[in-house]
Parts: structure tokens; sequence; C-alpha cells
């Protein structure tokens, strides 16, 4: 074999057992691709020496077989999840010196399923972006770039670019309204989001609490079953965990989906659609339908308002989860004359353009006297989505979407920057789901005319992640995608 | 209707008032942490990444806490909500680390209920409540320090609060002083909060307004914050409401405001005005579920509940045969209550009561004791009462008695017994004493049998003193007459 790191987990894994390759040399294939890539800006704090430590200890339980499900899997890890004694700074100058003294429970059952960190991921500020261009250290360069540097995706624009530069096995990521999905499909990985409530949230850095849920980037969907296994349960520490048993999610891929009924829903095809992207919605469909299943017309009528409903929403409770970013305990200060313009002083310095943004729709409509136009509607509107989706799922059992409206587009596009509109327009197709609790995958499906990837979405019922797994590997077959 | 009312030269004024009281709650730990809730440790000691408002920590609700506020609510006779929920009330200030205090808005644990309180006069009043909320304290800002700087101490944050609200109830200073009372009376008994205002335990926030007379308008009110003993709470009423009066009557208006109450200067001063009024921007807490409660919990605190002052005080009127308002002395405290009914068991409660309201309170404020600390046991005092009864000592000598057991808490029998006390029931003893004392007194001898029978009385006196206080009265009355 040429290159350890061109390989997916489960085969790292295999090969690891069978004692055909070591972690450490695992991880300094790694480390190499690593050093190699420094341009695409993936990572921002790298820890490759406790990596290789770590590999060390790998290596002798493999030896002694005591080695668990992830032994010596070298991971990225988004740095919107807090991880002990080293830096996590949700991409923010006023976090830019934070040091943790406790553990996010997703990394926690990942280093207790023997993975190893490489480092800290990119990502928007907050995870607020689109396009990983709002992080205070500057945007990640999606590997598929040509002469161009294109945007990696966002949130997770780290995440998903450091799996497909092979600078991890595979990488935690967060989505809030597409933040997994989104930068998947840009760097032609594949991500799930699973429903809120499988992963806790518990030390992982909170943009909108009510939507936030944690998922693994990974090479490919069985990498994608093996890796959410190990983050998510239940976890007292997060009172919105849920209690419902995590099936092994690795038992649905490679199950036939005769019969499974598809819902393509009518308002995700505007006229104005992508072409390209319109044709590859066809061709994946016929791809699960050679497969067996069944293609249904389905309606999900109150689309339209999930973005304004989103961007109220997550805003709103951005404007409270960021308000403990004071510079009085912790991180950035900027003094002041007074403790107002303590706050003034150390929140203009150290919150970027997008996140203030936020933060001022947010404020402004919890309001009294707007609350009830704004967010109360909002709410109220959530309810109609998530109706929807319930709707939906009588008739069929999973929904298949693009998972963006474009293709990934250059770092600094001035359409997208001048009108934040136009960038929130590409969490179009991710942003229901996220208000509906509904877990959802995105996969590659192809390139397009410009040699960049596409990504399919594939939506399930709350807690029935194994259905899409079954059918995201079938789609996976039939699109034989070439990773980078 | 109270009595009381502010008279001028122009006219008859009634006051309107209302309160709001916080309780701390009485819980190992702190409402949504594990830390723990000890008064007095060192500064920022009991403190947990969530009190911090670290990033990417979440409440978790302490289900000791709702219990709790279950208990209290049920001491107020109010209906317990099964469904409520949890809000952010969105504010920046130093000691508030998470930048929102969660609380309960729209949807409180505890509904309306009442209280009856016991006036002077005799008469009970009912004051009603409008609802009962739990929620989290804020820490503690130190500005004393350091000329220059403000300290904050997070022991206090997080700390769990019940607030009560009142129905605008209150027409004098002294209900609101009985409302308190009884408050801290039923807190204390249910044992869900220590009641001490002196130690913030217990903090009370007034609303005042005052009306002409007989008449039902509702003028703007004024709210004095965080008033700490019951007297302030009285005299910040009277103060406030003759503040009221006094700039109607000079043709001025009142603005609503929140003011401070100097108990030293027994003035009222602005503190901040409605302009100023902070917008807490309230929205459901994203991160924790509506709590509901189920009707086994409620029945099971209901089940368990200790008998409240109330109950008490009926028992003790009808089945101890004691007058009201000794009852409703006795009852106040419940250690009091406790200690009453131990004493009592058995024995004449009546004379129990007499002895407990008299020499013994008298003991123990001379001694400065709380009851807990008394020298005399409930045992010795119903002993003590015991020998009254049994004529074995005279209520002259059973005061000696009281005394030396306050000093030794000797047993009143062993004393008695020792020191000799022992009434004289001998009749040829006591026959011995009257015959010298009718020898030594010839002319009073001759006076009575002349028809000066009131001179019975002295003779008593003087065989009873002959016999060192230990002659018993009623054998010395007979005894005499049959010689005289």
């Amino acid at each position: 074999m040429n290159d350890l790191t061109d390989i997916t987990i489960a085969e790292s894994l295999s090969k690891l057992k069978a004692k055909e390759i070591s972690p450490v040399e695992l991880t300094q294939a790694y480390i190499k691709k690593l050093d190699e890539n420094h341009k695409y800006n993936a990572y921002i704090t790298l820890t490759a020496e406790k990596a290789l430590q770590d590999a060390h200890e790998a290596e002798k339980r493999y030896a002694n077989n005591t080695n668990r499900n992830l032994e010596g899997i070298p991971l990225g890890i988004k740095d919107l999840f807090c991880t002990k004694d080293i830096k996590t700074t949700a991409c923010s100058h006023i976090l830019d010196n934070f040091i943790p003294q406790y553990e996010s429970t997703v990394t926690q059952n990942l280093l207790d399923n023997g993975a190893l960190f490489l480092g800290k991921l990119n990502m928007d500020e907050f995870a607020m972006g689109g396009s990983n261009e709002t992080s205070y250290f500057g945007p990640v360069v999606n590997p598929w770039s040509k002469e161009t540097p294109l945007v990696a995706g966002g949130s997770s624009g780290g995440s998903a670019a450091a799996v497909a530069a092979k600078m991890c096995a595979a990488a935690t990521a967060t989505d809030t309204g597409g933040s997994i999905r989104e930068p998947s499909a840009f760097c032609g990985v594949t991500g799930i989001k699973p429903t809120y409530g499988r992963c806790s949230r518990y030390g992982i850095v909170a943009f909108a609490s009510s939507l936030d849920q944690a998922g693994p980037i990974c090479k490919d969907v069985t990498d994608c079953a093996l890796l959410l296994n190990c983050m998510a349960g239940y976890d007292a520490k997060d009172s919105t965990s849920s209690k419902r048993e995590v099936p092994d999610l690795s038992a649905f891929v490679g199950m036939d989906i005769k019969g499974l009924k598809i819902g393509i829903p009518a308002e995700y095809r505007p006229d104005g659609l992508n072409k390209e992207v319109a044709s590859y919605w066809d061709k994946a469909a016929k791809i699960l339908e050679d497969c067996g299943a069944e293609i249904i017309h389905i309606n999900l009528p109150h689309t339209k308002y999930a973005l304004p409903t989103y961007y109220v929403i997550a805003p709103a409770e951005a404007s409270s989860n960021l308000a403990r970013y004071d510079g009085v305990r912790y991180g950035l200060r900027v003094d002041g004359n007074g403790l107002d313009e303590q706050y003034i002083n150390t929140r203009t310095a150290g919150f970027g353009a997008e996140v203030k943004r936020r933060i001022l729709i947010g404020t402004y409509v919890l309001s009294a006297g707007y609350y009830d136009a704004y967010y109360l509607k909002a709410q109220k509107v959530r309810r109609l989505i998530k109706n929807d989706f319930d709707e939906a799922f009588k008739k069929c059992d999973l929904i298949l979407t693009p998972t963006s409206p474009v293709e990934p587009f250059a770092i600094g596009d001035t359409k997208m920057l001048e009108n934040p509109i136009n960038m929130y327009l590409n969490d179009v197709f991710t942003v229901s789901v996220n208000l509906a609790g509904l877990p959802a995958m995105s996969l590659p499906i192809g390139l397009s005319q410009h040699g960049l990837p596409l990504g399919m979405q594939l939506i399930g019922r709350a807690f029935d992640e194994g259905t899409i797994f079954k059918a995201a590997y079938q789609l996976e077959r039939g699109a034989n995608f070439v990773r980078m | 209707m109270s009595d009381y009312v502010i008279e001028t030269e122009k006219g008859k004024w009634e006051v309107i008032c209302g309160l709001e009281i916080h309780c701390q709650i009485i819980s190992k730990s702190k409402i949504f942490s594990g830390a723990s809730t000890e008064f007095g440790d060192d500064v920022n000691e009991n403190v947990s990444f969530v009190d911090a408002g670290m990033p990417g920590m979440l409440p978790t609700l302490n289900q000791e806490c709702v219990h709790q506020a279950i208990k209290t609510g049920l001491g107020l006779n109010a209906v317990i909500n099964k469904y409520s929920e949890f809000s952010r009330k969105n504010y920046f200030y130093a000691d508030l680390p998470q930048g929102y205090q969660i609380t309960q808005f729209q949807y409180p644990i505890v509904g309306e209920g009442f209280i009856d309180i016991d006036l002077s006069d005799g008469k009970t009043k009912r004051i009603r409540i409008e609802r009962m909320h739990i929620e989290q304290d804020a820490g503690k800002s130190i500005h004393d320090i350091d000329p220059h700087k403000s300290f904050i101490d997070l022991n206090r944050a997080g700390v769990g609060l019940m607030e009560i609200v009142t129905k605008p109830d209150f027409r004098s200073p002294e209900e609101a002083g009985a409302f308190l009372r009884k408050l801290r009376s039923i807190v204390r008994y249910l044992g869900t909060c220590d009641g001490n205002m002196d130690e913030g335990s217990m903090r009370c926030d007034v609303n005042v307004s005052v009306r002409p007379l007989g008449t039902n308008e509702c003028r703007t009110r004024c709210e004095m914050k965080n008033v700490n003993s019951v007297k302030f709470v009285m005299q910040a009423i009277e103060v406030e409401a003759k503040r009221h009066v006094d700039v109607y009557e000079n043709d001025g208006e009142i603005c609503q405001e929140t003011r401070q109450f100097d108990p030293v200067a027994l003035t009222t001063k602005v503190m901040r005005k409605k302009e100023f009024a902070h917008d807490y921007r309230y929205f459901p807490e994203p991160d924790l579920p509506p709590l509901i409660l189920s009707d086994d919990l409620i029945n099971q605190i209901k089940k368990e509940l200790v008998e409240l002052p109330d109950a008490k005080k009926a028992r003790f009127v009808h089945e101890l045969g004691l007058t009201p308002y000794d009852a409703m002395v006795i009852c106040e405290n419940k250690e009091v209550a406790d200690f009453f009914e131990k004493a009592a068991q058995g024995r004449d409660a009546k004379k129990v009561a007499n002895w407990l309201m008299g020499d013994f309170f008298a003991m123990l404020k001379k001694k400065n004791l709380d009851i807990a600390q008394s020298p005399v046991s409930a045992e010795n005092l119903g002993k003590l009462v015991d020998l009254i009864t049994h004529d074995v000592i005279s209520g002259k000598i059973a005061k000696d008695v009281f005394e030396i057991m306050a000093e030794t808490s000797e047993d009143p029998e062993k004393i008695v017994e020792e020191r000799g006390l022992k009434q004289v029931t001998d009749t040829s003893a006591i026959e011995a004493i009257i015959d010298a004392v009718i020898a030594s007194n010839p002319e009073n001898v001759a006076s009575y049998r002349a028809g000066k029978v009131n001179l019975l009385g002295w003779f008593v006196g003087q065989v009873i003193k002959q016999s060192q206080g230990k002659a018993n009265p009623a054998m010395v009355n007979k005894l005499l007459k049959e010689k005289l």
C-alpha cells in the first residue's frame, strides 16, 4: 500500500487488528499529510506529539489485545468541542487564549474508545457561517480548489477539508443549520447530523442550544456508522440528550433497501434550481430505485419559511448563549472605565462581524414588543415545519434532497459577502432538518462540470439513523464517487 | 378592613402593598449544578464549571430543589402546576456568569394559594399568593476591598431560590410583618428555607402604592428591592406610603420606579427609573426540557408533609385546650411547638403553656439562648408541672426549683428531694406550726375571733413562712379555720 491515509477507518482497524500496520505508523502517516497541507488552514491547534504518545499506548493495547473500538485512530476535533488542557477557541478572538479544564462528553467518548487527537480544526467563529470565512484564524481552503482558492463550506470547514485532504482519519463536527452537511458536500466527504439528543452537547461551545448537534465527518458511510456509534449516547450532564438506546449502526450498512420508500419533496425543486444539482438528484433517485427502493413524491409545504424561521431562532438563542463571553472570568478582556465599558470594549474587540450581526438580530427578536412577532411566531412555524415532516414520513421512510443548491464558491466571493442573505440561502436544504430535530446525512454524488464535489442529503425519521445508513451505503456504491 | 389609615389635614389615605419574597432553597447542592450550597465557605470555593458559566456547560435540574418547591407550594395552600417551564432572564452583570438567570416566567411550578395571618386584634386575614417559581441565585459583587476594582464571589451563584409573589393584599405595615413572620414559620416548619433575613436566605421586595380611603383606584406603585428584615419591611411601607401621600397632596406625581429603603435615615431613594428598566428578553430555556410532575410525586410529598403551624395551632386549641393566642405564640416556631408538646405530654397542657410562655421564655431571653440550647429540657419542665399538680411542691417553691434547673439542668424531682423542698402535708407537723403561731399572736387571734375574718390570710402567710414555704397552703387554710 502506498499511503496509509488513503484507507478508511474500517480498513485501518482491520489492518491494525491483523498487526499489518501499527498505530504509530498510521499516526505518523496522518501527521505527514497534515504537515504537507498547512496551506488549507484546516488545523488551528496541533497536538501531534500527544497523538504520537497515545499511538504508542495504542500499540501496547493491540499487543495485549485490550484494544478498543477506535484504538489508535487519529482524529481531528472541531474547535467547538472543549478538550481538557487543549486550547479551545471556537475560532473567536474572544476565546483565543482559553484552555478548558474539562472534556466534552463526545470527545471523552471517543477517547474512551481509544481514538487519539491530532489537533483542533478550523471553523466559522462560534459555528456561525456557511463558508468558514468568519473564523478569526482565516478561511479554510477547499482541497478541491483548482487555481482559485475555494471555500470548504461551513461551519465545519476545517473538519471536512481535513478529512478530504486525509489530514485525519475522520473528524468531529457540529451542525446547527447544516454545518456538518454543507462542508461535507463541498469537500466530497460524508457527514451525518444525528437526531437532536443523540449526542451530548455537554462541553460543546453552544451556538443555538435547541438546534446544535454533534456528528462525524468521515471518508465514507461505513466510517460514519463506526464513529457515530462511539460518539452518541445518553448523558446525564445534558438534559436534552436522549435516553433512547443507540443501535449498532454498522449493522445497517450493507442491508438491502428493497421496498424502502424514498420521498422527493417538490418544494426543494424550484424552477431556478441549478441544472447540475437537479440532474444529480435524479441520478441519486435512480440509483436507489435500481436497488429496489420506491420513489415517492411528497410535499413539505412550509419549506419556504424554514430559512427565516431558522434565522430568528438560531440568533435568538445565540444572543443569550454568547452573553457569557464578557471578559470577567476567562477569555479576552479589554479594560474600560467601569463595567459597562469593559463589556463594550471586550465584546467589540472579541467578536467578528457575523457573530455581532447575529447577536444583534437575536437581541432584537427577543426584545419587548418584538418577541411575539418574531420569536414566538418562529416557534409556531417551527412546529408546522416539524408537522410537515411527520406527515411526509407517514408516506415514506427517507427523504432525498441535494445538500446544497450550489457548488463550492471562491473565498471572498463578493456576491456572498455583499449581502449576508445570499450566504444564508445556501442553507436552504439543510436548516429544516435542524428545526425538526431530524437526522440527515450528506454524501458525495459526483463532480460538477468544474470538477467540484456535489452532495446528496438523506433525511430520516427521528432516531432512525439506521435507515439512513442502509440507503446511504447503497447510494454510495451506486454513485461510485472517487475520493481525493 | 384594616384600621391603618394615613390621615392628614387634607384627607385619609389607604395603603396598598404586595410583596415578592426570595427564599433560598435548603438543598445540599445548587439548583442546576452539583456544587455545594454551604454558607460561609471560602470565597469561590463552591463553584462548578456550570456555575462559572464556562463555555459548553449545561444546567441539570436538581430534583431535591423541585421537591422542596412542591413542599413549599403545598405549605402555601397553592396549586402545584404539573407542567412548568424554565426561561432565561437576560441581563449583564459581573456576578451573573452566564449573562442570564435561569428562572421560570410564563409557567411557574406553583400557582395561586394563600396564607392566613394573625393580627394583634385577634383577627385573622387571608393573604392571597399569586404564584411561586424556582430560579437560580446570582453571585456577589464585592466593591469595598479595593477603590478601583470589584471582586466577585460565585459561591452563591446557582443556589436555588423560590420567589413567592403575593397579591396586593396588604393594607398596613403590620399585615406585611405578620405575613413575613408566618411565611418564615411555614418554610422553617417545612425545612425548605431557613428564613434568615439577616443572612440573606430570605429577601423581600416591597411594592407600595396609596389611594384615597374608600376608593378603588389603582395608583402607580414603587418597588423597594432587598429589604432585609421584617422590621425594615414594615418601616419601608410606612415611609414610602407617606411619601406617596405627601407627593399627591402637593399635586405631584408618583413615577413607577425602583427605590431603595434606607433604614438609618428612614427614607427611600431612587435606584432605577422606569425608562432605564432592563428589557430581560425572556425566552424558554432551551437547555432544559419542561418540568413535568406526576400526581404520584405530588401526593407522596403531600403525604410526608409535616403538620403546619395553622393545623398545629388548631389542634392545640381544640385538643389541648390552649387559648388561640397561646397556641399561636407557641406554634410560630416549630422547635417551640415540639418542645411544648413533649413537655405537655400526659399533663395539663394549659399549665405547661403558662410555664413555657412565662418563666421559661423569660429565662431563655435572659440567657440569650435558643430553645435548642435550653438548660431546662422538655421532660424536666413537664416533671416540674407534675410536682405542682401532685402537691409535692407549691407554685412558689416551683419558681425556686425552676431557677435551679436553669442553672444546673437537673431533674426537678432530684432537686426537690435533695434540697428537702417537698411540701409538708403531714397534718400534725402543720398543726404544730399553727399552734405556735396562735400562741405567739394572741391579739390577732382575738381580733379574728371577734369577727375580723379577713385576718385568715395573714395567719396562712405566717404558717407558710414558718414552714419555709413547704406547708401545703390548702391544708394550712383548712386546719387554721378549725383551730381558730
